[in-house]
């Protein structure tokens, strides 16, 4: 058997983006449409959604793909899933395909729970027999046993997504292409999914995962694939491929931030955010800080009124690498109602004895003003880097220090009691 | 692909497999040109999903319904009587030696039939597209399962026939073991126009539109309440241009043929309309093949 299970060649797609939002719905359009001398007329966008893509996977190895939105990740499942045709190119899978673009796939609102298992497992490729056979199994996992009888449409949306992943883990191909599944459900189930995928990862099934998820990513696939504008970026290690997706989507640089004035935000913008830094305890604009050290978060802003306004809340969120949110901090939080009386100033923000382990960290700032957003960022407005320090005053690293899975400390004081 | 973990042990044991090759099967996926081939064997492959779909069509249309499964009596009853008073009563269209009503159903029977099933096999494909953007299997097995679905409801609706047979003392002929022939015959050419509409309807939501109004006026273009010999002999070649005169005249013959003496066996116009019916069928087939590739780009 060869061992290549996924093979991808120069796969290319092509979409006129003029014809697709323009496309004549009707046919008057077409017939004059007709009249014109091509196909695609100059209104017409060619948009090569894939260039020249093409990669190996290997039987049992599970791949991530990562890539910014409309980087090219979901035409490239479609086109694996043969829902759509790739405009040249070649691709070669050897073995059974199940994809799974999204949880309940084919569910009807009027079928009850165990009509849709049998209907869902259908399309998605199932036969009956195999249906039957872990009838009980998928029925299990999805723990709506009481509700099985009952139309789907009933059900709320967490049991939903139960059921819909249910008959998805049960699929049994040899090759799987997921896309974005787990972005639903609450955590537990999440958390579910994430063990479950993992136990089809071990059974030597070869896995392609589409995922935003960056630690999803790091945790189940050893390598990724980075798409950008349709081509492939890089491509190896998981954890190098997720730090070249972090500089291309935060060119945030470490350290002193100016926020550029064509970003993209949202809110009443009565306050903008026009910089951001870390500074050391001397005030100075740092871009790396040891663990433990105190430090002040700082956002420079700008007021587009000479008013002074009265209860503003600033605040900001700290990501890690792998985008996942370790903490927030709102001056609300605090009981602190901030008066902005200055057109331009700083809003600063002591953190004592940073709790975070050594990494790089991207920081997200908003403004509320009244209750009501006055900016916000669709991306983060810098980044800094933590260094090992003396967090526990005792100059002990913990066993974490190279740990990626520690993402921080808290202080502790041990004794021996007696019940 | 490069700097993955290492490569399976499969490497090191040669012959021995590390999935059993009985399920394996290689997909190869390239931009296909051109008109595509028929490629019915994928319709089979898929034979267990066409069953479900029509079962869930099935399951689905009555539910929440009051009266259910009566609906299908109910529909044809309620257009019996109207159409029996209307043309039967009032315009006195000739029915030959039988009551108008059973002349009529003979007829109405394989329509409604044929329009049901067109219907959903047109708008089969757009109400599906949550499917076609999400998962792959052979398109044709949408218009496939709207022709088939119906079928139940034909056979319900053919309950009430046989009641108007015994109520006005007719036996059935023995033509009737050509019914079923010209049962298919409305299938295949439902699916037919169904495979050119729905593929259209992708296109162009005027299908939908139009839908509603072709087939009433088809309806007329039909011999179904009244009969072929109405239309004056010069003419009547124009019948058999539309297929589904061959449908419903033949059926016609088939119930009625030794109570109706104009009701023709199926003459030297029948083969041009089962010829039509096949040439639209196979271009149907290929004009849906060939457009169903770019179905999940702009539903």
């Amino acid at each position: 058997m060869n061992d290549i299970a996924i093979r991808v060649e120069n796969l290319s797609k092509l979409y006129y983006i003029g014809a697709k939002q323009d496309q004549p719905d009707n046919l008057r359009e077409w017939l004059t449409g007709r009249f014109r001398r091509n196909k695609h007329d100059a209104r017409d966008e060619a948009l090569w959604a894939l260039k020249d893509v093409s990669f190996k996977v290997k039987r049992g190895e599970v791949v991530g793909v990562i890539g910014r939105n409309g980087a090219g990740k979901s035409t490239l499942l479609k086109i694996l899933s043969r829902i759509t045709e790739p405009t040249g190119g070649r691709v070669e899978m050897d073995g059974r395909v199940g994809s799974l673009l999204e949880v309940g796939t084919g569910f009807h609102p009027e079928l009850t729970g165990r009509e849709n298992i049998f209907y869902s497992g259908a399309i998605l490729g199932m036969r009956r027999a195999e249906i039957d056979r872990r009838f009980d199994e998928i029925l299990d996992f999805s723990g709506v046993e009481k509700f099985i009888d009952t139309p789907f449409k009933r059900y709320s949306s967490g049991m939903k997504v139960r059921l819909g992943f249910a008959v998805a883990a049960h699929l049994e191909p040899e090759i799987l292409l997921i896309d974005e599944v787990l972005a639903v459900g609450d955590a537990t189930f999440q958390r579910k999914c994430l063990t479950k995928m993992n136990d089809i990862s071990r059974e030597n099934r070869t896995i392609l995962f589409v995922s935003h998820n960056l630690a999803a990513i790091k945790n189940l696939c050893p390598s990724s694939i980075l798409l950008e504008g349709g081509a492939i970026e890089t491509e190896g290690d998981s954890n190098g491929v997720i730090a070249s997706y972090m500089t291309l989507v935060s060119p945030a640089k470490d350290g002193w931030n100016d926020i550029p004035p064509d970003i993209n935000r949202f809110g009443t913008g009565i306050l903008r955010t026009e910089y951001f830094t870390l500074r050391n305890q001397r005030g100075e604009s740092v871009d790396t800080i040891e663990s433990g050290e105190d430090v002040l978060f700082c956002f420079g802003y700008t007021s587009n009124t000479t008013q002074t306004l009265k209860n503003v809340d600033a605040g900001f969120w700290v990501d890690n690498e792998y985008g996942e949110t370790l903490f927030a901090q709102y001056s609300s939080y605090m009981g602190q109602k901030l008066r902005v009386s200055d057109v331009r100033g700083e809003f600063q923000c002591l953190i004592t004895d940073l709790p975070l382990s050594p990494g790089r960290y991207l920081v997200h700032p908003r403004i509320h003003v009244f209750g009501e957003l006055a900016d916000g960022l669709l991306q983060p407005a810098g980044a800094f880097q933590v260094e090992f320090g003396d967090f526990y005053g005792t100059g002990s690293k913990g066993f974490f220090s190279d740990n990626p899975l520690v993402n921080f400390m808290v202080k502790g004081d041990w004794g021996v009691g007696n019940m | 692909m490069k700097g993955s973990t290492e490569s399976p042990e499969v490497d090191m044991m040669p012959g021995q497999d590390l999935l059993p090759a009985a399920g394996s099967q290689k997909v190869v996926i390239e931009a296909t040109h051109g008109l595509a081939s028929l490629k019915l064997g994928l319709v089979w492959e898929y034979r267990e999903l066409l069953y479900f779909m029509v079962w869930r069509d099935i399951k689905v249309r009555y539910k929440q319904t009051f009266l259910g499964i009566l609906w299908v009596l109910l529909q044809p009853l309620v257009s019996i009587i109207v159409f029996s008073v209307l043309f039967g009563y009032l315009l006195a269209v000739p029915s030959g030696d039988v009551p108008y009503p059973i002349f009529l159903y003979s007829a109405l029977l394989p329509w409604t039939y044929f329009s049901t099933s067109l219907t959903r096999s047109t708008t089969g494909v757009v109400n599906s597209s949550h499917l076609i953007t999400k998962v792959y299997f052979p398109r044709l097995v949408i218009p496939i399962s709207g022709v088939l679905s119906g079928f139940i409801d034909f056979a319900i609706a053919f309950v009430i026939l046989i009641g108007l047979m015994l109520v006005y003392q007719i036996n059935p002929t023995p033509n009737i073991v050509f019914l079923p022939g010209f049962i298919l015959l409305a299938m295949l050419t439902a699916l037919a126009f169904g495979l050119w509409l729905s593929a259209l309807n992708v296109r162009f939501r005027d299908v939908n539109y139009m839908l509603p109004f072709l087939v009433q006026v088809w309806m007329y273009l039909t011999p179904v309440v009244y009969g072929s010999n109405l239309i004056p002999e010069p003419y009547r070649f124009l019948l058999a241009l539309n297929p589904m005169t061959g449908v419903v005249a033949g059926f016609r013959w088939a119930l009625l043929g030794d109570y109706l003496a104009d009701a023709a066996p199926p003459d030297e116009l029948f083969p041009i309309s089962m010829a039509i019916t096949l040439v639209v069928l196979i271009s149907g087939i290929v004009f849906f093949r060939t457009t169903e590739r770019t179905f999940a780009d702009i539903i």
